[in-house]
């Protein structure tokens, strides 16, 4: 691997197409980045700028048809795991890749116990009996801060709060001690106050257990709290990256330029979908040939609509390594 | 739970009484006369007796609070002296039908197994091809296995039992001679060829009250299915890694027979409305053609018990209804 061997995850050129009724979407375009060993990684951009569809086809959790992914490779453990059978991909989804998503309310199943939609994973992938999953999660309820563990374990998702049942669904992605957790904008369902106590959870557990993290967000603040490194992303495509420090001191790209313009304050931040710049962002319908944001960038010029911006970076630092940018106007000189 | 389930107990009481009441008065209400089949040879004189014997001189609240004390006391309570042979009511008037002179639940008694093995059947056989058949279309939506089950649910379910049934028996009953076209309650299965003679001529009656069932139930439990392939918690569980078969079968399935199990509840009261029908055209001899006669031949009694059990087995199976919703959801059954 390229990125030197301490990357756990990396994604290369991957592409992903819905083919709808109306056209196709090409909801992901040759988006490439890795992962190092208890990194984390943040994602920002847009609502619809495709950052769940590439969490998720990476581990092919979309749904086959109408999602393709029409290229890349995924390297994980050594394999790519776009190229095993679908039995395979499954010994990898919750094993060595946990996932988190947005809303509590409607992620756990209503009519199981919660301890048992912790254990059904840990029977399924570390071979425990029912009686070894039952201790081992109860120890992960705990984990995630819920009190009186053991007697939590038989109750239903609905006697939990929308903050608890985010812990437990911290505890499911965690529970086979995955290598790789993604988490999919884990708190933008629930209050800031709670919101506040799962990212102190989540930077907790890093610190305990040494997992890499992709943690999806709005919200540039909790970027700035918890992330190594940022990927920004628009239009199905990463257009800028790198260290979190260097890319919020100088940030390169127009777009990322505007969002850093909209960081949501604290109290607002469920509100803030950063809708400040003009425009609605693009639904690519063919493989895009100009840059996707163009039509509501402010230094846009002519070669801004006829070529696509390749990643280059800035920094000097072979790119991934250190800080990117997809543009063609030169932040520097402008 | 359990003050839930009892909490629907106790309001099924007074909904009974009421229907109760309705019924006979209804039915009482009703021109024609219990005596009308009795030759006119017969005295007048006597035939004052014979009406004041059946009680039917009587005011009609006196008859109605006679009757339920006979459906709800005399005539369980008999079942029970017959079942331990104690006297509780021993010589107590029971409820008397005016066709045969005798109780009605001697009638009901030898008609309901007939009910049970025809139409009990077809709806058993019903579900259990429905609900597969439900999953499956759900699982591959918009396959031509989806289609085909589609097109052939909406047949079934828009073609009456009474169209389908005498289709069916003049293709395979009169044209093909594959199957009896007349049900003969009289046959007893005792060896083989009784059983190959009884499912011969249960063939047709099943088949077509059956596919009738099997479209409403397949329906449900498809779009219920499909709903709930699209919940958030199905892609909770793939990303846990479990196997499709886990996902579909016992995540997805779990809470998709929530409502389904409810209309199959709430489906079984119907088996016996659904009887009337097609025991007339199959002629078989059970609780629908017993209640069919019985309106023509104007005895009060057994019209009334018999429209009776069949409201209360609607108000029961809706209890049932309830009852399992609650123990399959969660969410209820904590309330
Ligand atoms: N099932 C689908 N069919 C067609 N297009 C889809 C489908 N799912 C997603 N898309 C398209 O993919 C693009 C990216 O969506 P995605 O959900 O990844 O955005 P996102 O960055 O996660 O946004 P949000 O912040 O709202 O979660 C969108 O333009 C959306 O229209
Ligand atoms: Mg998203």
């Amino acid at each position: 691997m390229p990125d030197g061997g301490d990357a756990v995850l990396d994604v290369r050129g991957l592409k992903t197409v819905f083919r709808t009724r109306g056209g196709e979407v090409h909801a992901v375009n040759s988006v490439s980045f890795h992962l190092r060993r208890g990194e984390l990684l943040g994602v920002v951009g847009e609502s619809g700028s495709g950052k769940s569809v590439t969490m998720m086809s990476l581990i092919g959790l979309l749904p086959m048809p109408p999602a393709e992914v029409r290229g890349g490779e995924v390297w994980l453990g050594g394999r790519d795991i776009l190229k095993i059978p679908d039995s395979d991909l499954r010994e990898v989804r919750g094993a060595k890749v946990g996932f988190v998503f947005q809303d509590p309310m409607t992620s756990l199943n209503p009519v199981f116990q919660v301890g048992f939609q912790i254990m059904e994973p840990l029977i399924r992938h570390m071979g425990m009996t029912k009686a070894q999953a039952r201790v081992r999660a109860a120890e992960l309820l705990e984990l995630v801060g819920i009190s009186d563990a053991q007697s939590r374990l038989d109750s239903y998702p609905h006697q939990f709060s929308g903050g608890m049942r985010q812990r437990v669904m911290i505890a499911i992605a965690l529970a086979c001690d995955p290598d790789v957790l993604i988490a999919d904008e884990p708190t933008t369902a629930l209050d800031v106050t709670i919101q506040a106590q799962i990212i102190e959870l989540v930077k907790d557990l890093r610190h305990k257990l040494g997992m890499a993290i992709i943690w999806i967000t709005h919200d540039l603040g909790v970027i700035a709290g918890i992330a190594d490194r940022v990927m920004v992303m628009y239009g199905g495509q990463v257009v800028e990256h790198g260290p979190v420090k260097a890319l919020f001191a100088d940030p390169q790209h127009p777009y990322t330029r505007a969002l850093l313009k909209t960081v949501p304050s604290l109290t607002g931040a469920r509100e803030a979908r950063l809708q400040v710049i003009e425009g609605q962002p693009p639904i690519m319908t063919e493989e895009p040939r100009a840059c996707p944001f163009a039509p509501r960038c402010a230094h846009a010029f002519e070669r801004c609509d006829v070529e696509n911006p390749r990643r280059r970076a800035v920094d000097g630092l072979p790119l991934g390594q250190g800080h990117d940018v997809a543009c063609h106007w030169e932040a520097r000189h402008g | 739970m359990l003050t839930y389930a009892l909490r629907r107990l106790l309001l099924a009481i007074p909904t009974l009484l009421l229907i109760s009441l309705v019924i006979f008065l209804l039915v009482d209400l009703a021109p024609g006369s219990p005596m009308s089949e009795i030759p006119l040879t017969v005295p007048p004189e006597v035939r004052l007796k014979m009406i004041a014997a059946m009680g039917a001189d009587q005011p009609v609240f006196v008859r109605y609070v006679l009757w339920l004390r006979q459906f709800f006391w005399v005539e369980p309570m008999h079942q029970v002296d017959l079942l331990f042979g104690s006297h509780i009511v021993e010589g107590q008037q029971r409820i008397i039908s005016y066709q045969t002179r005798g109780p009605v639940f001697t009638v009901i008694g030898e008609r309901i197994p007939q009910t049970l093995t025809v139409i009990g059947t077809a709806y058993l056989v019903g579900v259990l091809i429905a609900v597969p058949i439900g999953i499956y279309s759900a699982y591959r939506q918009y396959s031509w296995f989806d289609q085909l089950g589609t097109f052939i649910a909406m047949l079934g379910y828009s073609v009456p039992t009474f169209f389908t049934g005498v289709l069916m028996i003049v293709i395979f009953a009169i044209k093909l001679h594959w199957f009896p076209s007349i049900y003969n309650t009289s046959l007893k299965v005792t060896d083989w060829a009784s059983l190959l003679a009884q499912i011969r001529q249960m063939a047709l009656p099943v088949l077509v009250l059956s596919l009738f069932n099997a479209a409403e139930i397949s329906r449900y439990t498809r779009s219920s299915m499909l709903e709930n392939l699209g919940q958030d918690y199905v892609r909770t569980a793939r990303a846990k890694g479990m196997g499709e078969g886990t996902v579909v079968l016992k995540h997805v399935l779990r809470n998709s027979l929530i409502p389904v199990v409810t209309v199959i509840a709430l489906g079984i009261p119907g088996i016996f409305g659904g009887a009337i029908i097609t025991e007339n055209v199959f002629k078989v001899n059970g609780i629908g053609a017993a209640l069919i006669g019985a309106i023509h031949a104007n005895d009060l009694p057994m019209v009334q018990t018999l429209t009776f059990i069949f409201a209360v087995l609607i108000v029961v199976f809706n209890l049932i209804a309830d009852i399992l919703y609650g123990v399959l959801d969660p969410r209820i059954r904590y309330d």
